[in-house]
């Protein structure tokens, strides 16, 4: 006969593992968002952003590029709706990383899914779609890999806002070039096929001519749609 | 912002599990994510006050030349931001450009 007490201690062990396992496999993740969340603390508080409303975004809106962007555009005096809509038109990627991964969900609780969906990003989606076929089965481990690179984000966002009192221009440290050089990272990291290269450099030269003919907000939302579309066509054509 | 930016993460995830994607639609949604990265960044790098601009002083466009290869070869968002930066510093205190 088992003991209750053992069958507790057992229990709390099965829950804890799994969690360590997720915090473990956050690791790289961390290492990226300490500095890139301080980049981001250090130009948000440059920008004459409040640091409540600075953290705040780390806590509620929790997305690199988009806070960049958004703190780029309260600094050059742009409305409210505009920074929505561009938020909203950056995030549009998540919709399909989300959709890649809900086949692997089907098990999960309703509320498990608010949680872990709120939480998605490029980095943790990239971790959860290596190993999608498990993540029915290791909800515990999932949840504690995303819940830790969020913290390293906020911490990495304190930091940064400690250091924006500290530091006088931020542009003898390269730090304006963050949100550039991440979009590379992420935009390497999505050209594995020649489709998608020639997508990127369909909707890149059609953003830049937009933006030189004087769209200077609608010129993303509106490459993106042109830049896949052209894309999917050349992707049948080449089927053919 | 917190809404638009759950809401394209939540949805797919709520009503989506178990379901499947028109093929062409998915296939569209793939290129979603090149596409709309590549249409944020190209402006950035290649035009200054309103004129595109590959002159040596133009930092943000040499630097990405040496960190794409970098990105592709180490495969590492943390890698490419360090070293983009530090190129952007280095650059910046020689003299190079702005």
């Amino acid at each position: 006969m088992i003991l209750p007490a053992t069958i507790q201690k057992h229990n709390k062990r099965a829950i804890i593992s799994p969690c360590w396992l997720g915090v473990k496999r956050a690791i790289p993740i961390v290492l990226g968002y300490i500095p890139i969340g301080f980049a981001y603390g250090v130009l948000a508080g440059k920008s004459g952003l409040s640091e409540t409303n600075t953290l705040l975004m780390s806590l509620i809106v929790f997305a690199g590029s988009a806070q960049f962007i958004a703190v780029g555009l309260f600094a050059s005096g742009t409305g409210p709706a505009a920074v929505i809509l561009t938020t909203f038109i950056v995030n549009l990627r998540h919709l399909l990383m989300a959709a890649s991964l809900a086949p692997n969900l089907s098990g999960w609780k309703k509320r498990y899914l608010a949680f872990f969906s709120f939480q998605l990003t490029d980095e943790t989606f990239a971790l959860h779609s290596s190993t999608a076929d498990k993540l029915n089965r290791c909800r515990p481990e999932a949840l504690s890999l995303n819940m830790t690179a969020q913290i390293s984000w906020v911490a990495g966002t304190g930091f940064g806002l400690v250091a924006s009192g500290l530091i006088g221009d931020v542009k003898p440290l390269g730090l304006d070039y963050a949100l550039s050089a991440m979009f590379i990272g992420l935009l390497v990291g999505q050209c594995g096929s020649p489709v998608r290269v020639v997508t990127a450099i369909l909707s890149g030269a059609i953003a830049t001519i937009l933006y030189l003919a004087g769209l200077h907000q609608f010129h993303i939302i509106i490459a993106t749609i042109a830049g896949a579309t052209l894309g999917l066509g050349v992707e049948m054509w080449t089927k053919r | 912002m917190s809404v638009v930016t759950y809401l394209p993460r939540l949805l797919p995830t709520l009503f989506l599990s178990g379901k499947r994607l028109r093929p062409a639609f998915a296939s569209w949604l793939r290129l979603v994510a090149p596409a709309v990265l590549a249409a944020m960044l190209v402006p950035s790098l290649l035009i200054k006050e309103e004129t595109i601009d590959i002159g040596m002083d133009n930092l943000f466009f040499w630097a990405a030349l040496i960190i794409f290869p970098v990105a592709w070869k180490w495969n590492s968002l943390v890698a490419t931001v360090m070293v983009g930066m530090c190129l952007i510093a280095l650059g910046r205190y020689l003299g190079l450009g702005m």
